[in-house]
């Protein structure tokens, strides 16, 4: 079956139903990082001893990679203002300058996280580190994930297709870049 | 109701029982009425020919009221219940009386250890008794109890005492509990432990001063003499 | 594509004819999507159905040969409990309950031609699928499946040096991770359906009350499931990466995880319980005649009860080590829950009030719920009181209990809902005679089964434990034991007349027609069973609230949602 069924293209709720879709993932994963961050802190009251373990992380590290994530937004808002007005190779070129930011905080994260292994903080080093790999690669994954849906969104974009999806993926890429805001002072700040 | 099965043996068994009780005949009351009431729907307004169903938007009085009165009583028993529930949890699990012995419970898989004191009345000395899969405790003594486990989660159950609680490693969980009749009774773990979960059944003995005496007699560690042990318990009176 | 009677007529063209692959298997049709989901809850059911017969026997008569199994040994045990709770909870109730009737009913009520993504629909299955094979397969690895119960409570479940099943505790954990992450893709076409995809005239109060309840559930799962996807990733890292997020031994919380897992574990019940709610609804509304009693009412009871199952979820670890003080908190809260619960039942047994009730087959199965249900409701007061929670924790008081409240919900409402829907899915009728048969030979040993379990549990026999006998107290109560496994062998031996009544109904059946029930909404407009596109006169257009029987403004005792009003017709 090619095509879209009717169903798709109605809007009783007054929004469009990819939109209407992303919300309610964004919502889903809300909850799922609420979990990682409650455990976190509910962990880091009832324990002593974390501003220590926390202390071997790279606030500045932290710091530019936060830069980065904040600039790829940037991009990401002003692809969908170029999608809205129909200019849709505009839009692809932001988009990757928005993916280009991804990459960026991925390399940067490589690095940070190859130093610090080698260090001999590790995943198994202590509670703090745990909270520290699991809650910032679930995060990575995230990137990924938004990286891969904005290179499908841009090829499009590019050929002047789908130019509503630029949005929806922006709107992700906004909530990935809003875990970030939340993950950078419980992990590099709070020492 | 539950003393049909299980006989009450702690103080407070009694309470727990009346909870259960209450809720037993508020419940039933409910439960016997409401289910009346859909049998009776049930046959009165069963298909006949020439009867036509009647048109109701649920904002008539009639069907409303009784309704939303039912509903309105339900808080009512909620209250009720809820009044004893934790009247009864509060003075099983968070008032803590000051005992006059103490015993230490050992979970792992898949065995109990029981650490009782020794003649001198207190734990952690060289003339405790130590014992697998038997507790030896004296009635009408007030006992506390500190729970500890060696590997995964446990729970120490006495039903005769209505007693429940998980034992979690790495913390000493304290609780206490005061017999009120003798006899050989049954101890189940009753959190899953593993392969052997089924497998760790303990028994308690609740004795008399004299019963106690005689087993301590029996359990002493050696080097501890024999008539120490009557002599000092029975000081403490 | 552009229209649904567009489809239609290609078909019957022949021009795009669909291989048994791109029709069965690899469709995006929700009501393909649907019968998928809603066989492989079947095949799981039929699954979960032995493991209980396997260590029903084992409880009955400790040691014996069970044919078909073997010896139960305490190993075959704990896997047999373990994964027969976990089976039916979200590998049947959830697929059946929610996926396939959700799948299947939510377009069709809503009078549209598909789910808004059927390719995520058609994802959702698939990830279902392979979960359902990741399950299963841990039982043919080294060491066997995993034992430490549904709950997964750590340490046992982290470390193998306790549970000795170090590949079967994983395989468990990502198996239970998948199911989750299929359940939020079908959950987000749901909520998205429903909130944008209704039939033009159709107002939020005329949603059926069937698919406002998926929907809420499906919310109610994405809301409460997060954080236990987080602990799930925790507990695989604590499985194989070294961490220790839940291992006391190195500063880690076993706590954690139970807060974690009931967080989701309660609201769950009420996820798997709307649904089912939902489908008696509907058919108690048409075998009675009646309009639904106090619909918003209904609906508020739904919120209501959703929001405060998110309050009620240490309820389960009152005696786990939790600060005792936080037991007042939790019982408070759930003995509120009880208010909106028994509201929404009176309201349901209000609807009867000045019926016309037809005792057919499914209204049978949704009056059960009803009777059933309220036993299990009400014996949760006992568990839900905290001080009488101290003796009756994990005995076998809870385990009744809450098969009093899941069988109805899962089995009595799957088979009030097949068999309801049935003539719409198939196109054909189902046997009444046998379906009577079916009903009697399920409902009373169901009762035959957990009855004696109560009183087992008042007796102080707690749960997972494989062989009572060796507690001296216990041993006595081994003939209400064997009465509760003779019971579970009857209650199997009457699901073979319904498996099969179905598959030779499903074929050989006799012909039903667009609206054998006369029911109201909108799946009875289209054919039975529906084509792809769902319907070939062109989408409804909904005129009037969903229960509109008997009114007296209208000749017919009931009055199709997309019916014009007399004045248009003209």
């Amino acid at each position: 079956m090619s095509g879209t069924p009717i169903a798709t293209t109605r809007s009783a709720a007054g929004m469009p139903t990819g939109k209407l879709a992303v919300w309610w993932l964004i919502g889903s994963e809300i909850v799922i990082f609420g979990g990682v961050l409650a455990s976190y802190i509910m962990h880091r009251l009832a324990h002593g001893g974390w501003s220590e373990e926390a202390a071997h992380t790279n606030t500045w590290i932290g710091a530019l990679n936060t830069m980065v994530l904040l600039t790829s937004s940037l991009s990401a808002v002003l692809a969908h203002q170029a999608a809205e007005k129909g200019d849709g190779k505009k839009a692809s070129k932001l988009l990757w300058a928005t993916i280009v930011g991804a990459v960026t905080f991925m390399i940067v994260k490589a690095f940070e996280w190859t130093e610090e292994i080698t260090h001999g903080y590790t995943i198994a080093s202590s509670t703090f580190w745990s909270f520290y790999y699991t809650a910032a690669g679930i995060h990575a994954s995230h990137v990924l994930a938004g990286a891969i849906c904005m290179y499908y969104v841009a090829k499009s974009a590019a050929k002047g297709e789908h130019l509503h999806r630029v949005e929806n993926v922006g709107l992700y890429w906004h909530f990935v870049d809003v875990v970030w805001i939340f993950l950078f002072p419980l992990l590099y700040i709070a020492k | 109701m539950i003393e049909q099965y299980v006989p009450q043996l702690s103080t407070y068994a009694g309470d727990i029982d009346f909870v259960f009780d209450l809720i037993f005949y508020i419940t039933t009351g409910w439960f016997i009425l409401t289910q009346g009431v859909f049998f009776w729907l049930m046959w009165r307004f069963r298909r006949q020919e020439g009867v036509k169903a009647l048109y109701l938007t649920g904002e008539e009085k009639f069907p409303k009221n009784i309704v939303s009165n039912a509903h309105h009583a339900v808080l009512v028993f909620d209250v009720a219940i809820l009044v004893f529930a934790v009247m009864t949890w509060h003075n099983v699990k968070i008032t803590l009386p000051p005992a006059e012995q103490t015993i230490r419970v050992v979970a792992q898989q898949w065995a109990w250890t029981f650490i009782h004191p020794g003649p001198d009345g207190e734990i952690d000395t060289a003339d405790d008794i130590a014992m697998n899969d038997e507790l030896h405790v004296l009635v009408d003594t007030m006992y506390h109890f500190k729970l500890e486990s060696r590997d995964v989660l446990h729970n120490f159950s006495v039903p005769v005492f209505r007693l429940k609680q998980d034992v979690i490693p790495g913390r000493v969980i304290t609780g206490w509990f005061k017999a009120t009749g003798t006899g050989e009774h049954d101890i189940q773990c009753a959190e899953i432990c593993g392969i052997g979960h089924g497998l760790m059944p303990a028994r308690i003995f609740i004795e008399t001063h004299a019963e106690h005496m005689a087993w301590m007699n029996r359990h002493l560690p050696s080097g501890v003499a024999a008539n120490d042990a009557s002599s000092t318990v029975l000081a403490q009176e | 594509m552009a229209t649904a009677p567009a489809t239609h007529e290609e078909h019957d063209l022949g021009h795009h004819e669909q291989s048994f692959w791109e029709k069965y298997v690899f469709s995006t049709d929700h009501k393909v999507i649907a019968m998928q989901y809603m066989f492989t809850g079947m095949a799981m059911a039929l699954i979960g159905g032995f493991f209980a017969y396997a260590f029903r026997m084992q409880l009955a008569y400790p040691g014996m040969e069970v044919p078909g199994w073997g010896l139960v040994t305490p190993n075959d045990y704990n896997q047999l409990v373990t994964n027969h709770g976990a089976i039916m909870i979200f590998w049947v109730a959830m697929p059946v309950l929610i996926a396939a009737m959700g799948n299947y009913l939510i377009p069709l009520m809503l009078g549209c031609d598909d789910m808004v993504f059927p390719k995520l629909n058609r994802l959702s299955y698939q990830i279902f699928l392979l979960s359902a094979v990741v399950l299963l397969s841990s039982f043919f690895v080294s060491g066997g499946g995993f034992g430490g119960a549904w709950t997964m409570y750590p340490p046992l479940s982290t470390k193998a040096e306790y549970s000795l099943t170090q590949l079967g505790s994983t395989i468990f954990v990502v198996a239970v991770a998948l199911e989750f992450v299929a359940f939020l893709l079908g959950g987000i076409n749901f909520i998205t359906t429903a909130m944008n995809s209704r039939a033009p005239g159709m107002k939020l109060y005329d949603v059926p009350m069937v698919v406002w309840m998926i929907v809420v559930a499906s919310i109610l799962f994405m809301a409460s499931v997060g954080p236990l996807i987080a602990g799930a990733i925790m507990m695989l890292f604590d499985q194989n990466l070294g961490t220790a997020f839940f291992d006391p031994d190195r500063a880690g919380d076993p706590i954690l995880w139970q807060h974690l897992f009931w967080f989701f574990g309660h609201p769950e019940v009420y996820v798997v319980l709307l649904p089912a709610m939902g489908i008696v609804a509907e058919i108690i509304t048409t075998f009675s005649r009646k309009k639904l009693f106090a619909y918003r009412t209904i609906l508020y009871t739904v919120f209501g009860t959703g929001v405060l199952s998110f309050t009620v979820w240490a309820h389960h670890q009152f005696v786990a080590g939790i600060d005792p003080r936080m037991a007042h908190v939790f019982t408070v809260t759930t003995l509120l829950i009880s208010v909106p619960i028994a509201e929404m039942l009176f309201v349901y047994i209000a609807t009867l009030y000045g019926g016309s009730i037809e005792y057919s087959t499914p209204m049978l199965w949704a009056l059960a719920f009803l009777v059933e249900f309220l036993i299990g409701g009400v014996t949760g007061i006992y568990l839900g009181a905290s001080g009488g929670d101290i003796y009756m924790h994990d005995t076998y008081f809870v385990l009744a209990h809450f098969h009093y409240t899941f069988f109805p919900i899962a089995i009595i409402g799957t088979y009030a809902g097949v068999t309801y829907w049935f003539p719409k899915m198939f196109g054909r009728h189902m046997n009444e005679f046998w379906g009577k048969v079916h009903f009697w030979g399920t409902i009373i040993p169901f009762n035959g089964i957990f009855i004696p379990l109560f009183f087992l549990g008042a007796g102080g026999q707690h749960r997972r434990i494989a062989d009572f006998t060796v507690y001296p107290e216990l041993a006595q109560m081994q003939p209400w034991r064997e009465f509760a496994t003779v019971a579970l062998l009857i209650m199997l031996a009457f699901q073979v007349i319904f498996l099969w009544n179905f598959f030779y109904s499903m074929f050989r059946g006799r012909k039903a027609e667009k609206n054998p029930w006369k029911a109201n909404t909108l799946e009875w407009v289209a054919p039975s069973p529906p084509p792809h596109g769902n319907f070939p006169d062109g989408l409804p257009t909904v005129y009037r609230a969903p229960y509109e029987f008997s009114h007296p403004d209208h000749d017919e005792d009931y009055w199709p949602q997309n019916e014009p009003p007399a004045e248009q017709k003209a």
